[in-house]
């Protein structure tokens, strides 16, 4: 499985390069990738849906948890299927699709790089590598998205799927992270075969849900896919039908029978956003007049479908959703890759001028009306199967009150999908009266697609038919996939005929209530026309961004005004505040206090803090720096006392240089602060100094008298001889126990110098240079002068 | 601005500068055992450099100077950084110690250790540093700004 990986990411790697030579058939060439995968996995199906999964173990990080750990199971089989399946097709309609330009290569290397990344995403056992390729996945598809980079629109759309689907992506993550914890391992096999539960697992749950429904274009994230509609057509068709919207599937999938029992708000939340994205997918679907945006719309519809059934977590349902699954990529790849055709004839995909394609483009007209047949749900085809097994389902669920509103929601959203199937197929093919054109009509005349163009198509489209005709070949695939995803459920048929049932009659109502909706289009469009618009994700979208930009930028303005006092007043209010309030709170102070032990500390102690006073009261600069000097030396004499000749001897040194230092700079000072006064006065400031000095005070002395492990002062002067052959502690410490700090700080000693010759010689040569302008404005006016 | 020297300070300076520098090593090679080391040692060879600096001006200094600072902070950088992989050579960890006792004529036995090294480069920094801020920060404003007036105006 590495390997098949491998394959695809050499190919995105050599595909710019190859496009030179194979101009549009590098898509022959990086189709390859998914071949090497639909091979690979057929001589591994037979094994797999025997119950026996394929894994394949690689040591990445061991120490994060994080091993490269692929698995495939009878599910990500039918994954799999989808994926590279559908991949092939596609990279095959590509070729005829595109004719050469320029940057076609990297989008070739692009379109692999996703596939690969798709196809790791439902190969990967754990988590961790889950999220890499999931965020792969939304990383590619934003340079997809954006591919034609000097449209706006086409930028605007790729940034908003972005930016959705990458915060989900970090939802996902932190869930995972939670997840992983809870349980004790990152490998979802384990995971899901022993769901940990309580603690932290809601969290994790409600983030993991948030990140599929982002990838998954749920409501409320479902604005960026009707936006995704700006890449090109091949892209769509892939995205839409078998890849990225259907890695948020998968994942609830894979996760509901593990969670969705146990998980309280799990079952309400999955059915009420899956329910509600049904709706909304298709009720805006009926309305567009742009053929793809009407099959974008039904996509956001039917995953919504899938979320119901597959996130229940319930027997018959995880089997009606894996055969929806399969259904969907099957009709939905067909309708895009027709639309594509559509579009590259007539240049238009607008269905108020298109009229009379159907007689012009018989072919293509049929391989559509297979696959808008499978959509709505009409038998034989493989849609008919997946919606009467749906439909049955939910009939015989064990959902209490809920059961009868899902029922309703799927069986409207079925009506309505029908409806839309209608109008795609009417709206594409139809003769249409002068009545009903907007335009001048678009169709009769349009130059027929050639067989390299209308195959990958023709290929799905009857493949829909021919699963509709004979499940028993893909039945057990189906079954074992739901079984993968939940080991306790019985295997299960797909069957075309089941009886005069319940669900049979909900289908016949179906088909009944969506002509009716098709055929009075026009008091459906004048209906929806007077609906106040419902709230617009796409208006909530552009609210969250720019109301993120404002407050970054009023934050920004506020935190960062550029005040030297306000930026000091913050970090010292902080040490305030948050050490402060601790220290008052959480400890208890020295009782017994040493005050000194010689008289000689007292009176040097005084000193220093009479020059630190001085210091701060003196007006001129010069008189603050010998002050502060005083502050420095008297400390330098205080470690004397003490006994420590190394820091007193560092501190004196140290003290000398930075007063010289200081004095160098002061020549370049005017003599005095600036009387410029601080705009809340002079109080805010002396409060928060005082405050801040009480606080180190207090904090040194808790600080040493509450120690309770042994200093590691001990261990140095035990060590010192021993380990470095030094009876001088200090300098031990700097040169060998912390010798890596040491180097540190004087690389930092050296930038430092550098930084203050370079500063120096970049003034200097300023006022040199308006110096010199100077003399030379002096001297041609003297030179004028005469 | 001319700089006025005084004669007592000029002597007096130059004839303690050498015995300071001579200090400033002692502490160097004494550092392991006894008060001193790398910084503290560049520190008082930086102070005597700062005598020169109180005695002579910039000029001074830059005249007594064997070598810029830039090439005393690199090569001190150097040092250190090369001590600290030497000890990989050897198959220790970075900035690993090694120590080599010895009997030296007239100094009797004599541990040396690789720290040593390192700190050399510690107190090359240091000096460096001193030296370095002297030079520019200790300059006066009027020298050596009629010069490049003109190409400093075209460059504009």
């Amino acid at each position: 499985m590495l390997v098949l990986l491998g394959i695809h990411a050499a190919l995105a790697a050599v595909a710019p390069w190859a496009s030179k030579r194979l101009g549009t058939r590098v898509f022959l060439l990086c189709g390859l990738g998914p071949l090497a995968t639909v091979v690979w996995a057929a001589t591994k199906a037979g094994g797999v849906i025997d119950g026996t999964p394929v894994t394949e173990t690689w040591q990445w990080l061991p120490s994060l948890g994080l091993d490269a750990t692929l698995r495939l199971d009878a599910f990500s089989l039918l994954m799999v299927g989808l994926v590279s399946g559908i991949g092939v097709l596609i990279f095959a309609y590509a070729d005829a699709y595109f004719s050469m330009r320029a940057g076609l290569g990297r989008f070739a290397a692009t379109l692999v790089g996703f596939s690969g990344a798709m196809l790791g995403l439902v190969l990967a056992d754990n988590l961790l590598l889950l999220f890499v390729f999931w965020e792969l996945t939304s990383i590619t598809s934003y340079l997809l998205i954006g591919f034609e980079d000097t449209k706006p629109a086409a930028k605007a759309a790729a940034l908003q799927a972005l930016l959705i689907t990458g915060t989900g992506g970090l939802a996902l993550l932190g869930g995972s992270v939670l997840l992983g914890q809870a349980a004790g391992t990152f490998t979802l096999s384990e995971i899901l075969a022993s769901p940990p539960s309580g603690g932290v697992v809601p969290a994790a749950m409600l983030l993991l849900l948030a990140g599929a429904f982002t990838k998954s274009a749920q409501v409320p994230f479902h604005s960026w896919l009707p936006g995704a509609m700006a890449a090109p057509t091949p892209v769509s068709a892939y995205l839409h039908s078998a890849t990225m919207v259907k890695a948020g599937v998968y994942l609830i999938a894979r996760l509901s029978p593990s969670f969705a029992a146990d998980v309280g708000f799990w079952r309400p939340l999955v059915l009420t956003v899956g329910a509600a994205t049904m709706l909304v997918g298709g009720y805006r679907a009926l309305r567009q007049h742009d053929l793809k945006l009407v099959l974008a719309y039904g996509t956001i519809s039917q995953l919504g479908f899938m979320v119901v059934l597959l996130g229940v977590g319930l027997e018959g349902a995880t089997f009606a959703g894996a055969a929806l699954l399969v259904a969907h990529g099957a009709f939905k790849s067909t309708l895009f890759m027709v639309v594509g055709i559509v579009d590259h004839q007539a240049h238009t995909r607008d269905l108020r001028v298109l009229s009379g394609l159907g007689r012009r483009l018989k072919p293509t007209f049929v391989v559509s009306a297979l696959a808008a047949a499978s959509m709505a749900g009409l038998p034989p085809l493989i849609g008919f199967i997946s919606k009467e097994s749906a439909f049955e389902s939910i009939l015989d669920a064990d959902l209490g009150g809920a059961r009868v509103l899902v029922l309703v929601a799927i069986v409207v959203g079925s009506v309505i999908t029908f409806a839309y199937t209608a109008r795609f197929l009417w709206g594409a093919f139809a003769d249409k009266g002068a009545h009903e054109l907007g335009g001048e009509p678009i169709g009769p005349d349009v130059p027929r697609p050639g067989w390299a163009l209308l195959g990958p198509a023709a290929v799905v489209g009857v493949l829909g038919l021919a699963m509709g005709l004979f499940p028993s070949p893909i039945s057990p695939y189906v079954s074992e996939a739901g079984r993968a995803l939940d080991p306790l459920l019985e295997p299960h048929k797909l069957i075309l005929w089941h009886g005069f049932n319940t669900a049979l009659v909900l289908s016949i109502g179906t088909f009944l209530v969506g002509s009716l909706l098709f055929f009075g289009r026009r008091q459906v469009e004048a209906l929806q026309a007077r609906v106040p618009a419902l709230p617009n994700a796409d208006d909530g979208y552009r609210f969250a961004v720019s109301g993120t930009i404002r407050t970054a930028e009023r934050v920004t303005s506020v935190l960062q005004n550029g005040s030297l006092p306000v930026y000091l007043g913050v970090i010292m209010m902080t040490v305030l505040a948050v050490p402060g309030t601790l220290l008052l709170t959480g400890t208890r102070f020295p009782t017994e206090i040493v005050v000194a032990d010689t008289w000689l500390q007292l009176v040097v102690a005084g000193v220093v803090a009479v020059a630190a006073v001085a210091t701060a009261w003196s007006h001129r600069r010069f008189a603050a720096v010998i002050f502060l000097g005083g502050v420095g030396f008297g400390v330098g004499v205080l470690f004397i006392i003490q006994g420590a000749p190394d820091l007193a001897l560092t501190q004196l040194l140290v003290e000398t240089l930075v007063l010289v230092i200081f004095v160098l700079v002061l020549r370049h000072l005017p003599e005095r602060f600036e009387a410029q006064r601080w705009r809340l006065g002079q109080a805010p400031r002396v409060l928060v100094a005082s405050g801040v000095g009480v606080f180190i005070a207090a904090f040194a002395m808790v600080a040493a008298s509450v120690r309770t492990e042994s200093p590691v002062s001990d261990a140095h002067l035990a060590l010192s001889v021993p380990e470095a052959q030094g009876r001088n502690v200090v300098n031990v410490i700097l040169v060998d126990f912390r010798g890596f700090d040491t180097m540190g700080e004087i690389v930092v000693l050296t930038v430092a110098a550098l930084g203050i010759a370079g500063l120096v010689r970049a003034a200097r040569r300023e006022r040199a240079v308006a110096a010199g302008r100077a003399a030379r404005v002096e001297r041609m006016e003297r030179e004028a002068q005469p | 601005m001319r700089f006025r020297r005084s004669l007592v300070l000029d002597v007096g300076v130059r004839v303690t500068f050498h015995t300071v520098l001579l200090f400033s090593l002692f502490l160097l090679f004494a550092g392991h055992n006894a008060p001193g080391g790398g910084f503290i040692g560049g520190l008082v060879a930086g102070a005597a450099f700062m005598l020169r600096y109180v005695g002579g001006g910039a000029d001074e200094v830059q005249r007594i100077e064997p070598v810029t600072p830039e090439v005393l902070l690199g090569t001190g950088v150097i040092i250190a950084v090369l001590t600290g992989m030497a000890s990989l050579v050897f198959g220790g960890d970075f900035l690993q110690s090694g120590y080599h006792p010895q009997d030296l004529p007239l100094l009797g036995k004599v541990s040396f250790t690789s720290v040593l090294v390192f700190d050399i480069g510690v107190y090359l920094v240091v000096v460096g540093l001193v030296v370095g801020v002297l030079r520019s920060l200790g300059r006066e404003e009027t020298e050596g700004e009629a010069a490049p007036a003109e190409g400093g105006e075209a460059a504009t």
